[in-house]
C-alpha cells in the first residue's frame, strides 16, 4: 500500500469549504483513491453530500449518550458514502457551551487508535473557520495532515483568514512536517479576484492551485444533497473539481512554509487593488459627492 | 485549657476533653442546624436496603469515591523508573503537586517532579512559553538525564501540542541538542492512571526505539506496570529472574527511587532503567507485561517492533507464579530451579496449614483491574469466595474476562463483576450482601467503619499503615505474605469476638 496521505481543508467560515472539499474528493475518486473524510466541525456537515443525508451518529454525540469515546465502536460513527468514500463527523457541543476544539482532539485520537485509517490512500481533514485554539489545529500536527488547502475567494475577510490560517501552518510548520498545498478560490464574483488571489498566494509564498468558477449547477445538486460529481457528472462544473482533484493529487510533496504578512501588508495590497480605499481617497469621494448634492440642490 | 507545655495531648485525645466536647456539641446545635438524631437513623438504614442499592447502581450522574487516580499519575510512576528521569507535568502546579503527594503518602519517599506552571494567561495563548522557560529551568536546575513530559486537563483541553511545543524549546536552547525529552498525552479525563503509565510507556519506548535498527537478540523485557508494591514486588521479581539465571531489564523499575536510604545523603534520582538499556530494549526477543491492564498500547507496539508479548494480570499466588515462571521458562528455554520449585512447595504447604480458617471466606475485593483479578485468582486458591470484585477503572473487556476467572472455579460462583463502580456502590453492595473480608486501598477504611467488613490492606493507594509495600506480595515469597495478612485479619477478628471473660470467650483459644 502506498504511504497515507493526510490533507486538510481550512477557510473562512461559508466560503463553500465543504463543498468545495466535498466536490473535489467525489472528483478523486475516480482516480481510484480510497478516501476517508473527516469532518472537524461541530456542525457536521462536512459529509452532507457525500452521504446524501446529513450524518445522524458524530463521534461525540455517540460518545456523550454511551459515557465515554472508550465505549464506541468504529462501525457506529465510520459511514460510507458515494462511491465507497468513508465518512466520519467528529461533532461537538451546541454553540455557546463546551469545547469543541477539544471534540476534534478526542474525535481524531478515537479514529488513529481504532484503526480508521488503515486501508485507505487519503485521509482528508474539513476544518471550520479559523484556526482559533489548539483543539482546531489538531489536523496539522505532527503526523498529520502533510498538506494544507485553504479555501478563499476576493473578499476582505477570506483574504484575511488565508493568512491567519497560514500563521498557524507556520506556528507547526518549522518543527514538523505540516505543510501549505495552495490556495483554492471558491469564486464569489468580487472585483480583480483572479489577480488578486495569485496576488495573495504570491505574498504568502504559495500558489493558487485552482480557481473555481462560480456556477449555480452547484447549488442546484447541494439542494439534492449531492455533489456535482454526482447530480451531472458531465457538466462542466465536474471538470473544473476533477482538474482540482487531479492538481491536489500531483501536489504530493509539493507544499510550502507559508509566509503569511502582517495586517499593514495585507491592507496595502488590498489598496493596491482598489478594494478598500485610503483615507484620501476616501475623503475625496466624499467631498465629491458632497459637491454634487450641493449642486443639483 | 487541657493543653498545657507540660503535658501535651496529642490531637485525638485533645478534642476528647470536656472544653473541646462541649465547644464542638454547642457549634453543632447552633450552626448545624442537622436533621432529628431519628431521621438521621431513618435514612442511613434505607441507604443499606435493596431499594437504595437499585438506585444507587442506576446512578449515572455522579461518581462518589471512585477507586482510581488520573492519566499523569501513572505517567509521573512510569517515568520515576528510569534512570535520571525527571517528570514534568505540561499544565497547572496543583496537578502536580497531587501526583508527588499522592506517591509520597503511599511508598513514604519523597517524589520529586516538576511542572510548567500554566496560569490564566497560558490557557488562552498556549503554553509553549511555559514549556521553553520550563525545561531550561528543570535541565538546569536539577541535572536530570532525561525530562519526561506529560500533561494535564488543562494543557489537552486547549490542544497544545507537546511534539511541536518540545522540538521549539529545544531550537530555542531549552535544553541541548541530542537531550532525550520523552513525551505523552495524557488527558485526565480519560481513562486512569494505569492509562497515564501505558502512554507515558509507549512515549519512552517510541522516543528510543522509532527509527531504530533491531537486531533481536535473546532478552527478555519485563515491564512491572503500575504497583503499589513495586518496591517489593520488583526486588522479588528481581531475585526470581536471578534464581533462573534470566537475563531480563525491567522496564521502569521504580524500587530504588522509591526507597531510598537515610544516609545523610538526599537522592532526587536512584536506580531505574538506564537510557542504554531502554535502547538495547528494542532487540530483545520479548516484553512481558505483569499487567495487561496497564501496557495495552505499550505491548502493542513492542509487537509492531517484531517482539513476542505476553501480558500476565498481577501475578499473585500459586498458579499465576506458575504461569509466569514456565512461561519466561519457554522463552528463554531456562529451567526453573529447584530452589523455587521449593519455594513453591513451601506455599502450598503453608496454604494447606491455614485452610481450615480461610475456606469458605466471603471477600469484596476492589482496586486497579490487575490487582482485582490477580487477588481474586489467589483467594480462590486459598478455599475463599470473591463475591464482590470491583475495578472503577475496569473496562467491559475486563468484567468479561474477570467474570470466565470466576466461572472457572466452584469459589467463584457467588462473585459478581462490577466495572466502572465506585466505592458508593461497593456500600450498597456490602450493606446488603455483607462478605467476611473486604481486600483494597486506604479508602476502604470508610467502608470498614461503616458496613463492619475488616479491610485488609494490599493495593494503591495505602496512606495510614506503614511500610508494607517493602514486601512483595508477587511470587511464592510474595503469596505468603499476602496469606499472612489474610490470616492476621482472621484471627484477629477471631480474637476480638471471644474475648469477653464468661461471656462469649468459650472460643478465646491459645492455639488456632
Amino acid at each position: 500500500m502506498a504511504k497515507l496521505r493526510q490533507i486538510a481543508f481550512y477557510g473562512k467560515g461559508g466560503i463553500g469549504k465543504s463543498t468545495t472539499s466535498q466536490n473535489t474528493l467525489a472528483a478523486l475518486v475516480e482516480l481510484g483513491q480510497k478516501i476517508l473524510i473527516v469532518g472537524c466541525d461541530p456542525k457536521a456537515d462536512s459529509t452532507r453530500l457525500i452521504l446524501n443525508s446529513k450524518a445522524q451518529d458524530t463521534v461525540l454525540h455517540l460518545a456523550a449518550q454511551e459515557g465515554s469515546v472508550e465505549d464506541l465502536e468504529l462501525e457506529d460513527v465510520l459511514k460510507v458514502g458515494y462511491k465507497d468514500i468513508k465518512c466520519v463527523e467528529s461533532g461537538g457541543p451546541e454553540p455557546g457551551v463546551g469545547c469543541a476544539g477539544r471534540g476534534v482532539i478526542t474525535a481524531i485520537n478515537f479514529l488513529e487508535e481504532n484503526g480508521a485509517y488503515d486501508d485507505v490512500d487519503y485521509v482528508s481533514y474539513d476544518v471550520l473557520g479559523d484556526v482559533v485554539c489548539g483543539g482546531f489545529a489538531m489536523p496539522i500536527r505532527e503526523n498529520k495532515a502533510q498538506e494544507i488547502y485553504i479555501v478563499m475567494s476576493g473578499e476582505m475577510m477570506a483574504l484575511y483568514a488565508a493568512n491567519n490560517i497560514s500563521k498557524g501552518i507556520l506556528k507547526y510548520a518549522n518543527t514538523g512536517g505540516v505543510r501549505l498545498g495552495g490556495l483554492i478560490c471558491n469564486e464569489r464574483q468580487t472585483d480583480l479576484e483572479l489577480e488578486l488571489s495569485e496576488a495573495m498566494a504570491a505574498k504568502l509564498g504559495t500558489k493558487l492551485i485552482h480557481f473555481v468558477p462560480r456556477d449555480n449547477i452547484v447549488q442546484h445538486a447541494e439542494l439534492r444533497r449531492q455533489t456535482v460529481l454526482q447530480y451531472a457528472p458531465d457538466s462542466k462544473q465536474a471538470d473544473e473539481y476533477r482538474a482540482l482533484a487531479q492538481k491536489i493529487h500531483n501536489n504530493s510533496g509539493n507544499g510550502v512554509i507559508p509566509t503569511p504578512i502582517s495586517m499593514e501588508e495585507l491592507e496595502e495590497m488590498l489598496m493596491d487593488f482598489g478594494i478598500i480605499k485610503t483615507e484620501e481617497q476616501q475623503l475625496a469621494e466624499l467631498k465629491a459627492k458632497e459637491e454634487k448634492l450641493a449642486m443639483s440642490a | 485549657m487541657p493543653q498545657t507545655a507540660d503535658k501535651v495531648l496529642d490531637h485525638a485525645p485533645l478534642f476528647r476533653e470536656p472544653e473541646y466536647q462541649e465547644m464542638l456539641k454547642n457549634k453543632q446545635v447552633k450552626y448545624e442546624c442537622g436533621h432529628p438524631e431519628a431521621l438521621v437513623k431513618e435514612i442511613d438504614d434505607w441507604t443499606r436496603s435493596w431499594e437504595y442499592r437499585e438506585k444507587n447502581l442506576e446512578r449515572t450522574a455522579l461518581k462518589v469515591n471512585p477507586a482510581k487516580a488520573c492519566q499523569p499519575l501513572g505517567a509521573v510512576f512510569v517515568a520515576a523508573g528510569f534512570e535520571g528521569t525527571l517528570s514534568f507535568v505540561h499544565g497547572s502546579q496543583g496537578c502536580v503537586a497531587y501526583y508527588r503527594s499522592h506517591l509520597s503518602r503511599h511508598f513514604k519517599e519523597p517524589c520529586s517532579a516538576v511542572s510548567s506552571s500554566m496560569t490564566e494567561d497560558a490557557a488562552v495563548f498556549g503554553g509553549l512559553n511555559n514549556m521553553i522557560d520550563g525545561l531550561s529551568n528543570a535541565y538546569s536546575l536539577y541535572n536530570p538525564k532525561m525530562i519526561a513530559v506529560s500533561t494535564t486537563c488543562m494543557a489537552e483541553v486547549i490542544g497544545d501540542d507537546l511534539h511541536a511545543f518540545i522540538e521549539q524549546s529545544r531550537q530555542k536552547g531549552s535544553v541541548p541538542e541530542d537531550f532525550d525529552v520523552p513525551f505523552a498525552h495524557t488527558p485526565a479525563f480519560v481513562g486512569s492512571h494505569v492509562d497515564g503509565y501505558d502512554n507515558m510507556l509507549k512515549g519512552i519506548l517510541e522516543h528510543f526505539w522509532a527509527g531504530q535498527e533491531r537486531t533481536p537478540n535473546d532478552a527478555i523485557n519485563i515491564v512491572p506496570g503500575f504497583d503499589g508494591y513495586a518496591v517489593g514486588n520488583n526486588r522479588e521479581l528481581k531475585r526470581l529472574l536471578g534464581e533462573m539465571g534470566i537475563d531480563a531489564t525491567i522496564v521502569s523499575d521504580v524500587s530504588d527511587v522509591y526507597d531510598t536510604p537515610s544516609d545523610g545523603q538526599f537522592r532526587m534520582f536512584s536506580g531505574g532503567t538506564t537510557i542504554e538499556q531502554t535502547k538495547a530494549a528494542l532487540s530483545a526477543k520479548a516484553t512481558v507485561s505483569l499487567q495487561q491492564y496497564c501496557t495495552k498500547k505499550s505491548l502493542e507496539y513492542a509487537a509492531a517492533q517484531g517482539q513476542e508479548t505476553a501480558s500476565f494480570n498481577y501475578p499473585m499466588g500459586v498458579s499465576a507464579t506458575d504461569e509466569l515462571l514456565m512461561a519466561l521458562s519457554e522463552m528463554t528455554g531456562k529451567a526453573i530451579p529447584d530452589s523455587l520449585k521449593l519455594e513453591r512447595g513451601r506455599l502450598v504447604d503453608a496454604m494447606a496449614d491455614s485452610q481450615a480458617y480461610l475456606h469458605g471466606k466471603t471477600y469484596a475485593i476492589f482496586g486497579d483491574p490487575d490487582f482485582v483479578y490477580g487477588m481474586a485468582r489467589f483467594v480462590m486458591e486459598t478455599g475463599g469466595e470473591p463475591v464482590h470484585c470491583l475495578a472503577t477503572n475496569g473496562t467491559k473487556a475486563w468484567a468479561k474476562k474477570m467474570q470466565a476467572l470466576l466461572d472457572a472455579s466452584p469459589f467463584g460462583s457467588q462473585g459478581k463483576v462490577w466495572a466502572g463502580k465506585d466505592l458508593w456502590h461497593l456500600r450498597s453492595l456490602l450493606a446488603t450482601e455483607p462478605v467476611d473480608l473486604m481486600i483494597g486501598s486506604s479508602y476502604g477504611k470508610y467502608l470498614e467503619r461503616d458496613t463492619n467488613t475488616p479491610l485488609i490492606r494490599l493495593s494503591f493507594p495505602i496512606f495510614d499503615r506503614h511500610h508494607h509495600h517493602r514486601f512483595p506480595t508477587w511470587g511464592y515469597q510474595g503469596g505468603l505474605n499476602v496469606l499472612v495478612k489474610l490470616l492476621d485479619t482472621v484471627f484477629d477478628l477471631l480474637d476480638r469476638e471471644s474475648n469477653k471473660a464468661g461471656v462469649n470467650d468459650i472460643s478465646f483459644d491459645l492455639t488456632r
